[in-house]
């Protein structure tokens, strides 16, 4: 789909994300610790890092889910402050998909799809039907239309949440944990799903665990302890010469 | 040893590869209704048990009562004479006679097609709106929100202009106050309690108070005082010539008392949604209202069913408490015509309170069924 593609005349507003010495607390807890991250037009990164070390939170500030309390969060050339118009704009611009899928259990597949096109984007309802059949045969589940979320299996269900984001005709595309609360066997199908996406060049910030999928797609791997960024490398250096000292405990845990 | 190379695991833990596809069954023959009826009234020995002793207790209670509503019951008699004979029933011929003051009151008799144009429009869209599968269901709502108040206010109350002569609402009651009265309060303390529970949610603390501090007080003090403070309150507060009609102060205090309920009911809705429903929708683009209108109140409403009918179910009945404030609702109609000294006799009594309860009972267990089939279908739909 060409509305993936980031056309060169935006190329030139600069990066796609920037995040500069950012920081956050929840209460007096410090979750966001002088976060530095550029994320180019059209680059995947892929976030790893122990449980609780902020990975969540990081995401969740790009599409001010979370606010931020000092540094600069900019995306799309637009930054982020308390400024609600702004965070609409950025919204329209950032889709995200989650852990738990976050489907709304009340409407159809297709429902879901149409829902902000239709109030956000003001499209037509014959025209958000078309988008939204468009994605759902793209994420391979145009037969499930029709059906309910709680009648779906997780991987389809999250399959439907990817649609649903596209929809919105995203420039970003931003995804927490996606498969985690997958059964193995479903893994494969989103993984594959995301991968389509990468390829045509979607600009994608996600959180996982799947270190087979970061060495395929991700362009840099980033990895966060305790709030804070402790390495951020291309993968295959990441994987096979990670140079901090917490960055080789983590990998032989998982990789083992 | 020749045995002992012999495998001697059960046959059940040996290795087992199909061969071929495993053909499809047809499903259990669902049990016979009467082979149900049997299996679960008779069971084992203690549902047996239970189901005897249920059934002696309805054989005890069942012939009298069936030999007072209607075998020996008077259905037909000019006036109270039959119904005073010794052994005699319930009256029914009492209800018949006194039928239209309970559905009217003393709503003039020359004008009571008024009444009747009206319930029979209010029934026509409430049938409309409550059949789930109906054409233009929003233009039903319409007619029955917006324009069917002012249709009936007009025509119940009157318009000199439109040669409709005036009728005080001091002349009006029966079953059609008690149904003017649940009706208001429904439809008003719905969305009011839907306000008062966003509200009670807010993030703005004066909101919040506000909103905290009218549930609590409206449903810490007894629907009668509610009732006594807004027939003696309102007027104080309003300027004399605008101080509300004697039927509109109860009606308001209903729909004030019922939203207060109602506003608990739909907070325990709003509290099951999970946060993983506001932040899909925030990501998505979408402002809080519409996040509110087109996400979470869907979910929340469809949640609080059985909570909303429950405090329907019991503010249809507690629109009786509305006599204590001279209103003539069908209760109190009963109430008055049993001092009719022309049907004066032992049964009177018992048979208009009898027709009272059939009554509220047929309007409260409808309401209850529809509710269940709701769910029902809600409940497939989204599994
Ligand atoms: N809303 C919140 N209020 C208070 N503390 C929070 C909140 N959200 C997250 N935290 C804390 O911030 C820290 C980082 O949380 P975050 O969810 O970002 O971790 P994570 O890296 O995504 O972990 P996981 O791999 O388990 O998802 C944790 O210690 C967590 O307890
Ligand atoms: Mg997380």
């Amino acid at each position: 789909m060409s509305d993936h593609m980031s056309d060169p005349a935006q190329d030139a507003e600069g990066p796609a994300i920037e995040m500069i010495g950012v920081n956050k607390w929840f209460g007096a807890y410090h979750a966001l610790r002088d976060i530095d991250l550029i994320v180019a037009r059209g680059e995947r990164i892929v976030i790893c890092g122990p449980s609780g070390s902020g990975k969540s939170t990081l995401i969740r500030c790009l599409n001010r889910l979370e606010a931020h309390q000092s540094g600069r969060i900019i995306v799309d050339g637009i930054e982020l402050t308390a400024d609600l118009r702004r965070i609409d704009e950025v919204r329209r611009e950032v889709g995200m998909v989650f852990q738990h899928f976050n489907l709304f259990p009340h409407l159809t597949i297709l429902e879901n799809c149409t829902l902000a096109p239709i109030h956000v984007r003001k499209l037509a309802r014959a025209e958000a039907e078309e988008l939204a059949s468009a994605y759902l045969r793209k994420v391979q589940i145009a037969e499930q239309a029709d059906k309910y979320p709680g009648q779906l299996s997780g991987g389809q269900q999250q399959r439907a949440a990817i649609a649903r984001a596209l929809c919105m005709s995203p420039k970003i595309m931003l995804f927490d944990e996606p498969t985690s609360a997958l059964d193995p066997e479903m893994v494969k199908e989103v993984l594959e799903t995301i991968i389509g996406l990468a390829e045509e060049g979607m600009t994608m910030v996600c959180v996982t665990h799947e270190m087979g999928f970061a060495r395929q797609v991700a362009d840099r791997v980033v990895f966060m302890d305790d709030g804070a960024i402790v390495e951020i490398n291309r993968p295959e250096a990441f994987f096979t010469a990670p140079k901090h000292e917490r960055t080789r405990l983590f990998l032989g845990q998982i990789l083992k | 040893m020749p045995g002992a190379t012999q495998d001697r695991r059960p046959a059940s833990a040996q290795a087992f590869v199909r061969q071929g596809p495993a053909p499809a069954q047809p499903p259990p023959a669902s049990e016979s209704f009467a082979g149900g009826l049997r299996g679960n009234l008779f069971g084992d020995w203690r549902t047996s048990l239970a189901t005897l002793a249920v059934l002696t207790l309805v054989g005890l209670a069942l012939p009298s009562l069936l030999r007072f509503l209607i075998f020996d019951a008077v259905w037909s008699a000019p006036d109270g004479e039959l119904c005073r004979a010794p052994g005699a029933g319930a009256c029914w011929a009492f209800i018949a006679q006194k039928l239209p003051y309970f559905i009217y009151g003393s709503y003039p008799e020359s004008q009571r097609w008024r009444v009747d144009v009206t319930m029979f429009v209010g029934a026509v869209l409430i049938v409309w709106l409550l059949w789930l599968d109906a054409p233009a269901r929003r233009l039903a709502a319409f007619l029955f929100f917006v324009a069917y108040p002012l249709q009936g206010f007009i025509l119940l109350h009157g318009a000199p202009a439109l040669g409709l002569p005036r009728v005080e609402t001091h002349l009006w009651g029966g079953v059609f106050v008690s149904l003017l009265v649940a009706s208001v309060g429904m439809v008003f303390s719905l969305p009011l309690g839907i306000l008062l529970a966003l509200g009670r949610r807010s993030r703005l603390p004066a909101l919040k108070l506000a909103c905290t501090g009218f549930i609590e007080f409206v449903r810490g003090v007894p629907m009668i005082t509610v009732l006594f403070m807004a027939n003696t309150m309102l007027p104080l507060f309003v300027p004399e010539d605008l101080a509300p009609d004697r039927l509109a102060r109860p009606l308001i205090g209903v729909a004030l008392f019922a939203s207060a309920y109602m506003a608990e009911v739909v907070r325990g809705g709003l509290q099951a949604i999970p946060r993983g429903q506001f932040e899909g929708a925030a990501a998505l683009g979408l402002r809080p209202w519409p996040t509110l209108r087109l996400v979470v109140l869907p979910q929340a409403l469809r949640h609080v069913i059985p909570g909303v009918v429950n405090s329907f179910i019991s503010l249809f009945k507690d629109t009786t408490l509305v006599a204590i404030v001279g209103i003539f609702d069908f209760l109190k109609t009963i109430e008055a015509a049993r001092q009719d000294p022309a049907w004066a006799g032992p049964t009177i009594s018992a048979t208009g309170y009898i027709f009272a309860a059939l009554f509220y009972f047929a309007f409260c267990f409808g309401m209850s069924l529809y509710a269940r089939f709701v769910e029902r279908r809600l409940g497939s739909a989204a599994a």
